[in-house]
């Protein structure tokens, strides 16, 4: 996975990023707009030259301006899929996924032709030229064409960003088992928190040309100073949990993290599949005692944690619940109402509907644990 | 279909050696000349641009009597080519050729030129990252690209080699056999008596080369969009 400590100008924007993301996994690379999310992975493609500082990529110097390495972006084995796709429209999509393999030569990991072509559904587009494909169909070309070239770690440059709402639909669960099934690095490049919820296992924070904060998914989203970066609306914190059981006659899902458990509608997973699940802030209540004849089904003991008490209506708080953290967003007076302050014991309430669940294989909660 | 004299024969068999032998001959500078005005920035690049664009502007006859005082006998590279290879230019079919691909030179540049410029240079980094080198990524990106644009050029300078007259007589005159090519041997029917079957019956062969041409210019291109999905 990267290892990144350098400094670039582009123009009048420059960036200094540090980042040491050992992990591996998929690593997402979040940020506004304009940000330097795209600048940081066309460094480490070699397709712009930081001006001074190093890039390992997978345990290869790929850069290093101390030791004059600048390693041509031709040599560098790093797939890079345009958030463009960026097909060579002469050539047949077969002939557009076996332009990187036929130049791979004797460093092949032995991802071959027909295990992508079956992994991305891109059996019925072989013969096609690009122009007839649709958004969707060409970044599922674009990726099958990075990962045949065989490459030590594969960047996706916000892939989903040109799509509309059904393609995006499309092409997710396509992104979901890539990692899994190729066991390649991944860099997710992305301006949309749901797509990084889903498919990141390591969330760094692009700001300014520079990286706000780098960790596990769930630990990044319950840090309440990276709130201003990740914005108010879509905060929240992600929490792996484990399926339990089904309730069929009130059609819940059980989730087990932790010592704690929550429902949710129900779940289409068989019991013991890992489930991260997305509860925003303002989707939490706070309450100082057990509150009873609530229609919530989701009362979780647990402690304040951290807490912002803003200068506005509202206050953050994280709360540590079954091991794992959760934020709430109340209102200032409801802060001192309460009384709350760091340590306090309190109860989080969740509405089992306002909880986002995303069903991922065994395989990536087997690698996250690790 | 009209019998033709050996000597018109020969006008038109010789004009169609010398306009693909001159196209052929000024393409591949002419895709790198296109290439360095679309893509690179360097000095003197306004200076190029506009010394390539000359032959389009000026009097064809002033272009034939540049080539002779550079290539001709006593012109400084006209002599030095004598010297070391025997090479004479002036009075042949060799200076003929020249001559014309001088004067289409810039018509290929510029539509090749307008292939380049509409080329995505994002193919090229695509390229790049999947392990293809600077020549490898020519030939099997950018070439196949603008071969539209090479294609349409080259017919189109065919269709006007076939009728460049100024240059050619200015630098290598009017040599039954050897220069005269289809617009001087109709110039030299028209000039004497009794030759108005044969500039006319050159004339059509003229028309229906350059109409062909043009014919054949737009099928190319049109296949190639539908080809590109452009």
């Amino acid at each position: 996975m990267p290892l990144l400590d350098f400094r670039m100008t582009q123009g009048a924007f420059a960036l200094d990023v540090k980042l040491d993301a050992a992990t591996g996994g998929v690593l997402a690379l979040f940020g506004r707009s304009g940000a330097g999310k795209t600048s940081i992975v066309r460094a480490i493609a070699g397709l712009a030259r930081p001006t001074a500082g190093t890039i390992k990529i997978a345990g290869r110097t790929l850069f290093d301006s101390a030791a004059g390495i600048d390693v041509p972006a031709t040599q560098r084995r790093i797939g890079y899929v345009f958030q463009d796709a960026r097909l060579f429209p002469h050539l047949r999509v077969a002939a557009n996924l076996r332009y990187g393999q036929a130049r791979a030569g004797r460093h092949g990991k032995g991802i071959e032709f027909d295990a992508v072509v079956d992994l991305l559904g891109l059996r019925d587009l072989l013969a096609r030229h690009p122009f007839g494909l649709s958004g969707g169909e060409r970044q599922r070309v674009a990726i099958g064409r990075a990962l045949l070239a065989q490459p030590d770690i594969l960047l996706l440059d916000e892939p989903l960003a040109s799509l509309d709402a059904p393609r995006k639909a499309e092409l997710l669960p396509y992104l979901d088992a890539l990692h899994v099934r190729t066991k390649v690095p991944i860099v997710y490049v992305s301006h949309a928190l749901d797509e990084v919820v889903r498919l990141a296992d390591t969330l760094a924070i692009v700001d300014g040309g520079r990286i706000a904060a780098c960790g596990a998914l769930a630990d990044v989203m319950s840090r309440l100073d990276l709130r201003p970066l990740v914005g108010r609306f879509e905060a929240g914190a992600a929490i792996d949990t484990t399926l339990l059981r089904h309730d069929a006659a009130y059609a819940l899902s059980y989730l087990a993290f932790g010592d704690s458990e929550m429902a949710v509608p129900q779940i289409e997973a068989e019991p013991g599949a890992f489930v991260r699940v997305r509860i925003r802030a303002r989707d939490v209540l706070l309450a100082t005692q057990r509150p009873e004849g609530l229609s919530a089904r989701n009362v979780l003991a647990g402690h304040v944690v951290d807490l912002i008490p803003e200068t506005g209506a509202y206050a953050e708080l994280a709360v540590v619940v079954g091991g794992q953290r959760l934020v709430a967003r109340i209102t200032r007076a409801a802060l001192d109402a309460l009384d709350l302050a760091l340590g306090s014991p309190v109860f989080a309430v969740v509405k089992a509907v306002a909880v986002e669940r995303i069903v991922r294989s065994r395989d990536s909660s087997g690698r996250n644990a690790g | 279909m009209p019998d033709f004299t050996q000597a018109e024969l020969a006008a038109i068999g010789l004009s169609l050696r010398i306009a693909l032998t001159a196209v052929a001959a000024a393409l591949p500078p002419a895709i790198l000349v296109a290439w360095l005005l679309a893509r690179r920035d360097f000095p003197g690049k306004a200076l190029l641009d506009a010394a390539v664009h000359l032959p389009l502007v000026l009097p064809p006859v002033v272009v034939g009597y540049a080539l002779l005082l550079l290539l001709g006998v006593r012109g400084p590279l006209g002599a030095w080519l004598e010297a070391q290879f025997g090479i004479r230019l002036v009075f042949t079919a060799a200076g003929a050729t020249v001559a014309t691909a001088v004067m289409v030179f810039p018509l290929l540049v510029r539509a090749i030129r307008i292939s380049v410029e509409a080329l995505d240079p994002g193919l090229d980094e695509a390229a790049r990252t999947l392990g293809a080198g600077a020549l490898d990524r020519f030939f099997t990106i950018s070439l196949p690209l603008i071969a539209p644009g090479i294609l349409a050029g080259a017919v189109i300078a065919f269709a006007a080699s076939l009728g460049e007259f100024g240059a050619v007589i200015t630098f290598a005159s009017n040599v039954p056999g050897e220069t005269q090519t289809l617009p001087l041997a109709i110039y030299a029917a028209t000039q004497s008596p009794g030759g108005d079957a044969t500039a006319a019956k050159l004339a059509a062969v003229s028309l229906a080369l350059a109409l062909g041409g043009l014919v054949l210019a737009e099928a190319i291109a049109k296949h190639m969009r539908k080809r590109f999905g452009r």
